[in-house]
């Protein structure tokens, strides 16, 4: 296949590559993620149960308190943060959270990322350059949501 | 983002990782928020200084951080009375937390005084237009409306990186644009004290993120401002308002009256003081001092307490530094029982989180203590809040409700 490469919008500079792990759903990481075990624990939350840790985490956006970033920068001491995060749209807390943590970024993406990706497919995502890079899709279909 | 070369400098990392990640910081939230460039700023205060809230993972990145602050900086209350935490019984390993995190904010150059009241210190004046990176909600709307500086609602990693730059991103409250009213409240009764913080947490929620304009048939102190505001940014996300004839923008500049227009009725008001009828307990704790004790607050319950003795817990909080100019007032206060606490608050210290119901003169502290102090509260006036905790008539107090001021 020929990778696909689709520019976005530079938040947090870095590079990583992982698989990938989408959530429909707006994630707090003040309340809705262990920060020791980087597991889901908000209850009904798509990825409930589910580990972010080294995943290139997909999700719309942050909700919740300002305190998030500094979960996301626990997440990140404790080797349980993820490897990269794509968002259709950045919100600050989560900006903020993954600059601190070292933890690449990309938002506004040219295509909705939720039509290109699929749980599993293996990514790399460029916070410094402002693009991310299928290099490995999933070919038994998942669950996709 | 317009950067000069000495920033693009910085965010290449010549100036080392700390400045490097601050400004990448400040870049990209101006970049989400369409500023054009970074702008100097006269002064900061971090928000983000208490562990109950920020806990080992706030405390650690601070601890990694390098170099001095450029411009006076100064922090919001922390968990606990920094010198006399046992009085509130705050367990010893909080307090070494809470020690840890406030020197590693001394490390970096910061005044480590604790207070959502910044504006009340000696060094720390703000003037009309000034420029300010200010994270404490109530604090960041009395700068941008009592005081006519400007400030965004910084969070604690954003406002800690301006300060160490001097500079914050030019967007939001910075611009004129973003200070024109949007929506416009009528009250058409004369409001006083505790009824300015009463229709703070009645407009908050009304208002959202707009800035509102207040028509009034009184005129608002600094206190009763600071109330309203405090109250509004909590049941809201309100972080500039004015007031007609009283805040200084709305005097020099002539805005537009919103076409969104709301009035707000007496019993709306009333419905906050009826809290404490509807308890579902009697208060055990009463606090007063939500954002912290100005003088004259210090000075009134100091005379509303002179000669009485309280029943109940009653703790109230100031800044550090208003508690030593004014020992009279600390010394009347404490000797009915009550206590004076500094360098913390009722909302931020774990000490709260022991009673079960709350008693408030504050419609910040009414808003944010249920769902972080996990107690009910419940509003009344200073005058009502003493007279609870004296052992007064608890029913009487609720009867008279707004009346009662």
């Amino acid at each position: 296949m020929i990778p696909i490469k689709l520019k976005g919008r530079k938040i947090s500079r870095g590079c990583a590559k992982g698989e990938v792990l989408l959530s429909r759903d707006p994630i707090s990481f003040l309340g809705n993620v262990d920060p020791k075990t980087g597991v889901v624990i908000e209850e009904n939350h798509a990825l409930e149960g589910k580990s972010i840790q080294n995943k290139v985490l997909v999700f719309p956006h942050g909700k919740g308190s300002t305190v998030g970033s500094y979960v996301m920068y626990q997440l990140k001491k404790n080797g349980v943060a993820p490897a990269a995060i794509i968002n259709l749209e950045t919100e600050p807390i989560v900006a903020v959270g993954a600059i601190i943590s070292e933890i690449p970024l990309v938002d506004m993406l040219e295509r909705n990322p939720y039509e290109v990706l699929n749980n599993g497919d293996f990514v790399l995502v460029n916070g410094s350059k402002g693009y991310i890079e299928l290099l490995k899709q999933e070919t038994i279909k998942t669950e996709n949501e | 983002m317009y950067l000069t070369k000495e920033e693009e400098q910085i965010l290449n990392g010549d100036a080392g990782e700390t400045l490097r990640q601050a400004i990448e910081i400040l870049v990209t939230l101006g970049d989400i928020y369409g500023a054009d460039r970074l702008i100097p700023i006269k002064s900061a205060q971090i928000a983000g200084v208490s562990y109950k809230t920020m806990g080992d993972a706030g405390l650690e990145w601070i601890s990694d951080l390098q170099g001095k602050v450029k411009v006076p900086a100064i922090l919001n209350p922390a968990g606990m009375d920094l010198q006399d935490w046992e009085r509130l019984r705050i367990s010893p390993e909080f307090a070494e937390k809470q020690k840890l995190i406030v020197q590693a904010y001394e490390k970096l150059g910061i005044r480590c005084e604790c207070t959502c009241t910044p504006y009340t210190l000696e060094g720390f004046d703000v003037g009309y237009g000034d420029h300010l990176a200010w994270s404490e909600s109530s604090a960041v709307s009395y700068a941008n409306s009592v005081l006519g500086a400007r400030t965004n609602r910084e969070g604690g990693p954003s406002a800690l990186s301006a300060a160490l730059l001097g500079k914050t991103a030019n967007y939001g409250f910075h611009l004129d644009e973003n200070r024109v009213p949007e929506i416009s409240f009528d009250v058409e009764y004369p409001l006083k004290g505790s009824d300015y913080g009463a229709l703070g947490y009645v407009a908050g929620n009304l208002a959202g993120s707009k800035v509102p304009v207040f028509h009034l048939r009184s005129t608002p102190d600094a206190d009763e401002l600071k109330a309203l505001g405090a109250a509004m940014a909590a049941s809201g996300a309100v972080a500039l308002y004015h007031v007609e004839e009283v805040t200084p923008e709305i005097c020099r500049v002539n805005f537009e009256e919103p076409s969104e227009k709301i009035t707000i009725e007496k019993s709306q008001l009333d419905e906050v003081y009826e809290s404490l009828k509807k308890a579902c307990k009697e208060p055990e704790l009463i606090t007063i001092g939500c954002p912290h004790c100005s003088a004259a607050e210090l000075e009134k319950a100091a005379k509303l307490l002179r000669g009485k003795t309280v029943s109940k817990e009653f703790w109230i909080f100031t800044s550090r530094e208003l508690a030593k100019r004014y020992p009279e007032y600390v010394g009347t206060i404490e000797e009915s029982g009550a206590k004076v606490v500094c360098d913390t608050c009722m909302v931020v210290s774990p000490a709260t989180n022991s009673y079960s119901c709350v008693m408030v003169n504050s419609g910040k502290a009414l808003a944010y203590v249920p769902g972080m102090c996990g107690a009910e509260a419940v509003y009344g006036s200073m005058e009502a809040c003493v007279e609870e905790a004296v052992g007064g008539a608890a029913k009487n107090v609720a009867k008279k409700g707004g009346d009662s001021n």
